[in-house]
């Protein structure tokens, strides 16, 4: 999952995750929180310092 | 009859000094490298204002030029003086120990419910900061290339003068801290 984001996962891979995501609970938390850190990252910074935002 | 933006003066833009270095200062963890790279900015925004066309904050126009100056710092700094890695990412034991033998997580990822609405939050960012401060060093510098300059990672290996294998799991060990950091400090703390 943490290779998925930064390279293309063959198809044999691809299948094998999807696979794997659909049953392990935990996993699919895990990758959707991955992906969210990315989001987060990306929004860094983020917004201002202003007291109606806390 | 349509106004254009003016764009920003020197005072104005000045008052953003202590937020650039500090944006700068996480990711280069030395207080004057981060001063220079914040100088630099400032000037290069002031030099291109005539540029700014209001199509973003002024705070983002100077994030994005600040990141910039940040990436051509680490550039000329990792030829002269390559960074060296701590004892705590030179092997996979540190990422190993996130899981049972039989490859189970340890402590299985909970859910986050609905986690960009933290992205609206201040805090939630300083939060976000204090987690990457505590990753070591180098693995912090793959990471911040990777995610914050989206720099392609055989470029940021060529930098650093890493491995790509070293580099793949530096940026699995990031992930695996940052959010294991996020989830005990942010989304689900425990009592």
């Amino acid at each position: 999952m943490s290779d998925r984001q930064d390279r293309e996962l063959d198809r044999g891979e691809r299948f094998a995750l999807r696979m794997h995501l659909f049953i392990c609970k935990a996993c699919t938390n895990f990758d959707r929180q991955i992906g969210f850190l990315r989001r987060a990252f990306k929004s860094w910074p983020g917004p201002d310092d202003d007291p109606a935002k806390r | 009859m349509t106004s254009r933006d003016t764009p920003p003066a020197a005072l104005d833009l000045e008052q953003y000094r202590p937020q650039l270095v500090r944006f700068a200062m996480v990711q280069l963890r030395d207080p004057s490298a981060a001063e220079d790279v914040a100088q630099d900015a400032l000037l290069a925004a002031l030099q291109g204002a005539d540029r700014f066309a209001g199509q973003s904050s002024v705070k983002t126009w100077l994030i994005g030029i600040l990141k910039h100056k940040i990436i051509d710092h680490i550039r000329r700094r990792s030829r002269e003086q390559p960074l060296e890695m701590s004892a705590d990412e030179t092997g996979t034991e540190d990422v190993d120990a996130f899981f049972e033998d039989n490859g189970h997580f340890l402590d299985p990822p909970r859910d986050w419910h609905n986690p960009d609405a933290a992205l609206e939050q201040r805090r939630f960012f300083e939060a976000l900061e204090r987690c990457l401060q505590a990753l070591p060093k180098v693995t912090a510098r793959v990471f911040v290339m990777r995610e914050v300059m989206g720099v392609d990672t055989a470029e940021i290996c060529k930098e650093l003068t890493i491995s790509p294998s070293n580099c793949w799991v530096m940026l699995y060990r990031a992930r695996m801290n940052l959010r294991a950091c996020l989830e005990k400090n942010w989304f689900a703390p425990s009592g």
